[in-house]
């Protein structure tokens, strides 16, 4: 027998980035809002205060701030006929938990999306014609624009005092900044972060190539910086602990440094962690949320009732809480039936390490999560596809989060592991060898998404989410192409090139740190037979049901998705207060 | 007398007491009884009073060999023993990290499908230790008559490559498995803060020049390509 507590106007279920944006725009309402987190209560001068935090193996190889994988993991596999198996330990992606989510312990690349991202279906079918799409790629527009968006991408670079340089400012291009970038209404809140000597070397050398390089654009404020909710924060001094770590300096954003301290002020705002949500609960018609179940930090389980459910967890948990509540249909990769789980994506991601003149010093450990340089020429639609034969792009960078030594300290692959040539190479290589990366675009497939695992359960004895995932043609194509470029930059670089491309035919190999950034399961599109939510992240189901986070892209772009699933959450709040909740209905008539 | 005919001179003096096992091939299989018996056979070094809480004697002389062939002393700096690493993999085993607490470890266990589905056996850390090298011991001993920590140096190198590249099978277990378990302890212990045990003096930190919990580089963003001043300071507050 379950504890019922009263209700509540709008329960968030998780509280990383979205969570926090989400309790934080509405509470101006007077709602009454509690934000349920299963994990432990995390903020700096706890769980990040220095020189605790200055710990590579207690945060970064141990996992301090990432999910604990003993009691609920993902299961996966590479094909729809073989069987699952679980994610036992952490690889190729660091999943988050506790307050802060995946947003405490992230590096902070904060990017915009493209305009053609927004329309990629339509983009690419008017610029090469609708054959240039493989049938089995189920891409599809974003039912919103880039116009619509850009203002919720401008309050969200001010609430992470996002660091960068404009490059497209209403429509104008710049010899400075991104020039690819989509226009922006106004600058970035602060400047750039200083470059490492490591950005510089890749910006003199793409200048010669004749390609424009750029600051990533940072969540590591590079002044101090007041965002719109009065909160301060520090400025960056490249500590080269941003990524597995909280930020000792209050300079990266994350929901706790950039929100909470504001947002727990607010009277009508409870956040209580340790509260694990098992499920949705809609009425007996399916058709309405009454509430959410949760298992409390005593193990007893609870209902709370509510009138809107917001879920705010992390990409892969929100799909399976779908699942798990029964809301919309399950796809089927078999019929293409079906819209929860579809369309799950990734990054793909390869590299190109230059060893640069003896004695050089790069300083390494002189870093931070987004200092880095870029291009974006082998990004979006930025080239012309057509000879290529391919959809997508990459980002092509050089970034410096950090020297450190366990996982940082870079031997080329043909080097000793062990013994007197390994301490040689190490030693020779930490201050010599610099990298340049590619992550690019993965786009749709039919054959790739998320389900319930039939074998394997958490410790609550509900199903794993099943990952069904491996890579195809168009992506080893798309980041060959772009590691070609990462190639030319190192070679004008000079010095001896070690190329480490991901190969056409290899499997997605879950041991190797890739990236965080997983996407869809949950997508937003303009009716209820391609997509999960409408273009205001409401599921078509059950309207009092909304779904905040990248588990609603239908494909992922060449970029880290946090500056895109953030835009995307204040814009579906700002209509949840404008439209919502004048009339709790569906916003978009199926 | 040139540099060069000095340089033969004292080769030839040298070969002449090199014991006959290291001029067999050079290949762990083609050890027999006559040259097991001529094998050298000496303790490991220790370097610390630490009594260890999960190792057995006869695993402790084994962690003590086996990390000092992965990280040697040579002129870059001293060797994983004399670094701690022992007493790092030990104070370890005593974390939730060793028992498996970190992984999901629900069954079943299904073996076999590709390596780029990750780990998907059921020990822990230490039960790999415990397993590999008892079984590594046993296979040494098949093979040479002895335990892994009394053959001469350059077998015990081949072991370790052996293991490395899984010819050898360590009961139901890989040897890459075991070997790996080894090798990554060894490095975290290497270049983890001396809070932990290993890094002693912050000696891997000083051999790639990283300046440990300093981590504030506020001034030196603006120093590009030039020599780091500082040295290494950990999380206690020590320097080096």
């Amino acid at each position: 027998m379950s504890i019922e507590k009263p209700s509540v106007d709008v329960v968030i279920v998780g509280f990383g980035w979205t969570g926090a944006i989400t309790a934080m725009e509405l509470a101006d309402t007077g709602l009454e809002i509690l934000a349920l987190e299963r994990g432990p209560m995390q903020d700096t001068a706890q769980t990040a205060n220095y020189p605790n935090v200055i710990d590579e193996l207690e945060y970064s190889v141990r996992g301090k701030l990432f999910q604990d994988l003993s009691k609920e993991t993902v299961t996966i596999r590479h094909s729809l006929s073989a069987t699952a198996v679980p994610y036992r330990q952490h690889g190729a992606f660091l999943l988050g938990n506790g307050v802060g989510g995946a947003g405490f312990h992230w590096n902070g690349m904060s990017w915009r999306a493209f305009e053609s991202d927004f329309r990629l279906r339509t983009h690419y079918t008017e610029r090469y014609g609708a054959a240039f799409i493989p049938d089995d790629m189920t891409i599809q527009d974003y039912p919103v624009s880039y116009a619509e968006l850009e203002p919720y991408f401008a309050k969200w670079e001010d609430v992470a005092a996002v660091s960068g340089q404009a490059g497209n400012v209403r429509h104008h291009i710049r010899p400075i900044g991104n020039p690819w970038e989509a226009p922006r209404s106004g600058e970035y809140p602060l400047p750039p972060l200083k470059d490492t000597y490591g950005a510089q070397i890749f910006a003199r050398a793409s200048a010669e190539l004749g390609w424009q390089s750029f600051a990533v654009p940072a969540a590591n404020a590079s002044a101090p910086y007041t965002n719109q909710y009065g909160v301060r924060l520090g400025p960056c001094n490249f500590c080269g602990f941003c990524e597995g770590y909280g930020c000792y300096m209050y300079s990266k954003a994350s929901p706790q440094t950039s929100i909470l301290p504001a947002l727990r002020q607010k009277k009508n705002f409870t956040l209580k962690a340790g509260t694990h949500v098992t499920r949705v609960v809609t009425d007996s018609t399916g058709g309405m949320a009454t509430g959410v179940n949760y298992i409390d930090p005593q193990g007893q389980e609870v209902f709370q009732p509510a009138k809107l459910v917001i879920l705010c967890a992390f990409q892969m948990h929100n799909v399976r809480l779908l699942l798990l509540s029964g809301i919309g249909h399950p796809y089927d990769p078999v019929t293409g039936e079906g819209v929860v789980g579809k369309n799950f994506a990734y990054h793909m991601n390869s590299s190109v390490n230059v060893r640069l003149p003896e004695n050089t010093q790069l300083n390494p450990y002189i870093g931070a999560g987004a200092a880095g340089t870029a291009i974006d020429d082998f990004n979006g639609d930025n080239f012309d596809h057509g000879p290529l034969g391919f959809i997508g792009g990459a980002s092509v960078y050089h970034l410096r989060p950090g020297g450190r030594p366990i996982q940082q300290s870079k031997t080329f692959k043909n080097e000793p592991k062990w013994g007197k040539g390994w301490k040689a190479s190490v030693q020779d290589g930490y201050q010599r060898i610099l990298p340049i990366y590619a992550q690019g675009s993965v786009m749709a497939y039919r054959n790739v998404y998320l389900s319930l695992d039939p074998n394997y359960r958490d410790i609550h004895g509900q199903p794993l989410l099943r990952m069904t995932f491996d890579w195809h043609e168009n992506e080893f194509a798309m980041i060959k192409h772009a590691i070609g470029g990462a190639k030319k930059i190192a070679h004008v670089i000079g010095g001896d090139v070690e190329v480490n491309l991901r190969e056409s035919g290899s499997h997605f190999d879950t041991r190797a740190y890739q990236s965080t950034h997983t996407t869809g399961g949950a997508i937003m599109g303009d009716n209820p037979q391609n997509s999960v939510v409408n273009r205001y992240l409401q599921t078509w189901d059950v309207p009092n049901v909304f779904v905040m986070g990248a588990c609603v892209f239908p494909q992922n772009i060449g970029y880290n998705p946090t500056g895109l699933l953030a835009a995307l959450t204040y814009w579906s709040v700002e209509h949840i207060k404008k439209l919502y909740l004048k009339n709790p209905a569906p916003l978009v008539q199926a | 007398m040139s540099e060069h005919a000095s340089r033969r001179r004292f080769l030839q003096a040298t070969l002449t007491l090199i014991p006959a096992v290291t001029l067999a091939p050079r290949d762990v299989f083609s050890a027999t009884p006559e040259n097991r018996k001529i094998s050298i056979a000496k303790p490991a070094a220790r370097n610390s009073n630490y009594v260890p809480r999960y190792f057995t004697e006869d695993e402790w002389q084994f962690i003590h060999v086996a990390v000092a062939q992965l990280i040697p002393a040579d002129e870059l700096g001293p060797s994983a023993v004399e670094c701690g690493i022992p007493e790092y993999i030990d104070r370890q085993m005593q974390t939730p990290y060793a028992h498996g607490a970190l992984w999901f470890m629900q069954g079943p266990f299904v073996t076999g499908l590709g390596p780029e589905l990750g780990y998907q056996q059921k020990y822990t850390p230490r039960e790999i230790y415990r397993l590999g090298i008892e079984a590594c011991n046993a296979w040494t001993k098949t093979r040479f008559g002895q335990p892994f920590d009394r053959l001469d140096q350059s077998n015990q190198i081949k072991v370790l490559e052996q293991l490395e590249a899984d010819h050898i099978t360590l009961g139901e277990m890989s040897g890459s498995l075991f070997f790996a378990q080894l090798l990554g302890n060894t490095k975290e212990g290497y270049f983890a803060d001396p809070i932990y045990g290993g890094n002693k003096d912050m000696t891997g930190w000083k051999m790639i020049g990283f300046p440990g919990a300093r981590a504030d580089y506020m001034d030196w963003i603006d120093h590009p390509n030039e020599r780091y001043p500082l040295g290494p300071v950990s999380i206690d507050g020590n320097r080096s």
